[in-house]
C-alpha cells in the first residue's frame, strides 16, 4: 500500500513539473518577444542616429558655415596681426 | 446428437478457450504493428520528420550588417551608411490599376511609362522599380497594397563633405562595396558581413524563440582618419582657387603633420561629388597627389645640399663658383636665369641656382647622392597603400652619367608624386628623421629612420628660410606671425621624351621654422596664365593653407606679427 502511495505522489510531482516546464517556456517566449521589440526599437534608433549624424555633418560643412558667417552674419576672419596667443606658463596657471 | 452431456451441472456457461486466444493474438498483433510503426517513425524515419517539423515553424532570418563609418580625426563623419529601401516586383504577380501606376511613379520619382514598362516586362522574374529610396517613401509605395510588389532593406553611403574629400575616400557601388580610394583599399575592414539566425516563428510571423545564430553578423569597422576636416576644407578651397586663377590643368595640396607623419589634408582640383551616382571620367576621379608623378624641379635642391653637407663635401660657408650662370657638363649646358659669379650654399637655395646645385651634386660619388635620395623615400612607395599609387622613379646610380647626376640635383630626371615629396620633407622637420606616413589617426608617436644629422638639417632649414625672404624665390609664401622654411620648384614637362614649354609649379614648406609642426606641399600642373613660377602660383596657396592650418591647430607664433616683409616688385625667378 505504501508503494502505491509513493507512486501516486511521484506521478503528481511529475505532472506538476511538466506544467512548470510548459509555463516557463511560455514565459520565456513572451519575454523573448518583448526583447525582440526592444531590439527593433534599438535598431530604429540606430537608423535615426545615423540619419541625424548625416544631417548634422551636412549642416556643418565648412562651405556652408563660411557662407553664412560671411554673408548673413557679416563676420570676417580676424587678420593674423590681430590674433594674440595667450600662453599658459609651465605651472599650469 | 446429445448436446446435454456437454452442459455442466454448475450452471455456468464456459466459452470455448480458443476465442480468448484469438482475441489475445489479435490484440498482440495490433500492438506489434503499432510498435513497428513507432520504431519506423521514431528511429528509421526520424531525421526526415524532424526536418519537416522544423520547416513548419523554424526559420533562418538574415541579420544585416552595416558598413563602417569613416570619420576625421575629430570624429566628424566623412562617410556614413544609412538604411534605405529598394522597391522590387515580380512582374508576373503584379496586378495594378492605372491609377496605382501613377501613384507608384510619383512616389518613386519615375514617369508612369517607365513604371509600366518595368511591371509589364513578364520576361523577367524580378525587377527593381526603384533602388534606394528613403524608408518613409518606400513604405508609402508598399501601403498602396499592390500584389507582387515588395521592399528590400539596403544601405546607402553618404558623403557629407562631398567633393572636398572625394579623392581620398572614393565611393562605393550600389551594393555598398568600395570602388575607389580608401573605400576600396579598406573594403575588408569597412565592409560588414551579413549574419543569419535560426528562430522559431508563430503563424503570424512573429519570432517567438531564438535557437541560436547560424552566422554571427559582422558589422564593418569604423575608421578614424588622420584628416582634419577644417584643414582639408582650407586645402580644397585654396587649390581650387589657385587652379582657376592660374588656368592650370589641375593641382594638388598635401598637408602633413611633421611630427607624426599623419596626412592632415590631401585635396585636388578638379573634383567631383561622390554622392551622385553618375561619375565623371577617370582623369577627374584620380587622387592626383598620389597617382600622378611629375619631375619635382628645384624642390629637390635642399636634398642635394643636405647630402653634400652630410658627406662632408661642402661646409655651410663654402662658396660655389657659378661661372656667371653657365656650366657645361658632358656636352650640355646648364643655365641660371639670375646669373651670379659665385654663390654661397644658402644663396644656391635662396636664388634656386641650377649651376650651383649641379656643381654641388658632382662633388659627391653617385652612390652617396643616390643613397641619401633613396633614404629620403624617393623611388619607393609612401606606405599609405592607396590604390593606384605611382611611386615615381629614382634610377639606379650605376647607370648615371655625370650630366644626369647634375640635372638630378635640381630635380630633372627623377619623378615623384606630391605625397612622396611632402613625406621626404619630414627629414627637415624632425632632425633628419624620415617619418612613415599614414592616413589613420595615430595615438602614439611614430619612429622613422634617420637620414641626416641634426646639424645638417638645421643648416638646410636656415637656408630654406631665406627662400621666403625678399631676395628669395618665394616671398609670397610668408605667413604673418610664423617663420616659414620652404623651397619652390618649377619644371618643364616631358612629352614624348622632350621637354616642352609646359610647366609644373610647386612649393613645399615647413612652419613654424623654429620647430616645424606642419608640412604643406602644393603642386599646379600646367599653369597657363601669365605667371607659372612656383614662387608666383604655388607659394600664395601654400601661405593661405599653412596659415589657416596653423591657426586651426592653435600653434603659437614664433615670429613677431610684423614679420612679413614686402616683396620687391620683381620676384626672383628660378630656372625651370
Amino acid at each position: 500500500m505504501n508503494v502505491a502511495k509513493a507512486n501516486l505522489l511521484m506521478l503528481l510531482l511529475a505532472i506538476a513539473c511538466a506544467l512548470g516546464v510548459v509555463s516557463s517556456q511560455h514565459k520565456a517566449r513572451k519575454l523573448f518577444v518583448e526583447l525582440q521589440k526592444e531590439q527593433e526599437i534599438a535598431r530604429q534608433m540606430e537608423v535615426e542616429w545615423g540619419q541625424l549624424q548625416l544631417e548634422q555633418s551636412t549642416w556643418a560643412i565648412p562651405t556652408r558655415v563660411e557662407k553664412i558667417a560671411s554673408r548673413q552674419l557679416q563676420m570676417q576672419q580676424p587678420k593674423s596681426e590681430k590674433i594674440q596667443f595667450v600662453r599658459l606658463d609651465k605651472t599650469g596657471n | 446428437m446429445n448436446f446435454a452431456s456437454n452442459v455442466r451441472t454448475t450452471g455456468q456457461v464456459e466459452l470455448p478457450k480458443w476465442r480468448a486466444r484469438v482475441l489475445y493474438v489479435l490484440l498482440m498483433l495490433v500492438l506489434f504493428l503499432l510498435l513497428i510503426r513507432a520504431v519506423y517513425l521514431q528511429v528509421i524515419h526520424t531525421g526526415f520528420l524532424q526536418q519537416e517539423g522544423v520547416a513548419r515553424y523554424g526559420r533562418v532570418v538574415d541579420i544585416s550588417a552595416h558598413r563602417g563609418k569613416i570619420t576625421d580625426r575629430n570624429g566628424e563623419a566623412l562617410a556614413l551608411s544609412t538604411p534605405v529601401k529598394s522597391v522590387w516586383a515580380i512582374p508576373a504577380d503584379v496586378e495594378i490599376t492605372a491609377k496605382q501606376i501613377g501613384q507608384v511613379a510619383q512616389l518613386a520619382g519615375l514617369s508612369a511609362v517607365e513604371v509600366k514598362g518595368k511591371l509589364t516586362d513578364t520576361s523577367r522574374d524580378f525587377v527593381y522599380i526603384k533602388r534606394q529610396l528613403p524608408p518613409e517613401q518606400a513604405n508609402k509605395i508598399l501601403e498602396l497594397g499592390v500584389p507582387g510588389v515588395a521592399l528590400r532593406h539596403e544601405y546607402r553611403r553618404y558623403y557629407p563633405s562631398g567633393e572636398v574629400t572625394s579623392h581620398i575616400l572614393g565611393f562605393t557601388d550600389v551594393d555598398d562595396n568600395g570602388q575607389e580610394g580608401l573605400e576600396y583599399a579598406w573594403q575588408a575592414q569597412l565592409g560588414g558581413k551579413n549574419g543569419s539566425q535560426r528562430v522559431i516563428m508563430d503563424r503570424r510571423g512573429h519570432i517567438v524563440e531564438d535557437e541560436g545564430s547560424v552566422k554571427v553578423p559582422k558589422p564593418g569597422k569604423d575608421m578614424v582618419l588622420s584628416l582634419d576636416n577644417k584643414i582639408q576644407f582650407a586645402a580644397y578651397r585654396e587649390i581650387k582657387n589657385a587652379v582657376e586663377q592660374h588656368h592650370a590643368k589641375n593641382g594638388s595640396i598635401v598637408v602633413l603633420d611633421a611630427k607624426s607623419g599623419e596626412v592632415l589634408a590631401m585635396a585636388n582640383w578638379p573634383s567631383y561629388n561622390p554622392n551622385n551616382r553618375e561619375k565623371p571620367g577617370l582623369s577627374v576621379m584620380r587622387n592626383l597627389a598620389v597617382t600622378d608623378v611629375f619631375e619635382p624641379g628645384s624642390t629637390m635642391k635642399p636634398f642635394t645640399v643636405a647630402s653634400a653637407l652630410e658627406a662632408g663635401k661642402i661646409r655651410q660657408n663654402t662658396v660655389i663658383d657659378t661661372h656667371g650662370g653657365v656650366f657645361k657638363v658632358g656636352g650640355r649646358t646648364i643655365h641660371d636665369t639670375h646669373p651670379e659669379k659665385s654663390l654661397s650654399i644658402s644663396g644656391v637655395i635662396q636664388k634656386s641656382s641650377n649651376v650651383g646645385a649641379a656643381k654641388i651634386a658632382l662633388l659627391m660619388p653617385p652612390k652617396t647622392f643616390w643613397q641619401s635620395l633613396s633614404d629620403s623615400g624617393f623611388g619607393e612607395a609612401t606606405g599609405i597603400k592607396f590604390p593606384g599609387e605611382s611611386t615615381g622613379k629614382l634610377r639606379d646610380y650605376q647607370s648615371w652619367r655625370p650630366i644626369e647626376q647634375a640635372t638630378m640635383s635640381y630635380g630633372n630626371g627623377i619623378s615623384v608624386n606630391l605625397l612622396q615629396l611632402a613625406r621626404a620633407y619630414t627629414v627637415f622637420a624632425n632632425n633628419g628623421e624620415l617619418k612613415p606616413i599614414t592616413m589613420l589617426k595615430q595615438e602614439v608617436p611614430t619612429l622613422g629612420a634617420t637620414v641626416y644629422s641634426a646639424a645638417t638639417v638645421q643648416a638646410v632649414r636656415d637656408m630654406m628660410e631665406l627662400v621666403v625672404k625678399p631676395g628669395g624665390t618665394a616671398p609670397l609664401a610668408q605667413i604673418v606671425g610664423y617663420r616659414v622654411a620652404g623651397k619652390t620648384g618649377t619644371s618643364h614637362k616631358l612629352e614624348n621624351g622632350r621637354y616642352v614649354d609646359k610647366y609644373v609649379a610647386s612649393f613645399v614648406g615647413l612652419a613654424p621654422a623654429s620647430n616645424p609642426r606642419l608640412i604643406v606641399a602644393v603642386m599646379l600642373n600646367e599653369p597657363s596664365g601669365k605667371e607659372y613660377y612656383g614662387g608666383q602660383v604655388a607659394a600664395p596657396a601654400f601661405s593661405n593653407v599653412m596659415g589657416a592650418a596653423l591657426r586651426q591647430l592653435n600653434v603659437p607664433n614664433d615670429a613677431p606679427l610684423n614679420n612679413v616683409l614686402q616683396p620687391p616688385k620683381e620676384i626672383i625667378r628660378e630656372d625651370a
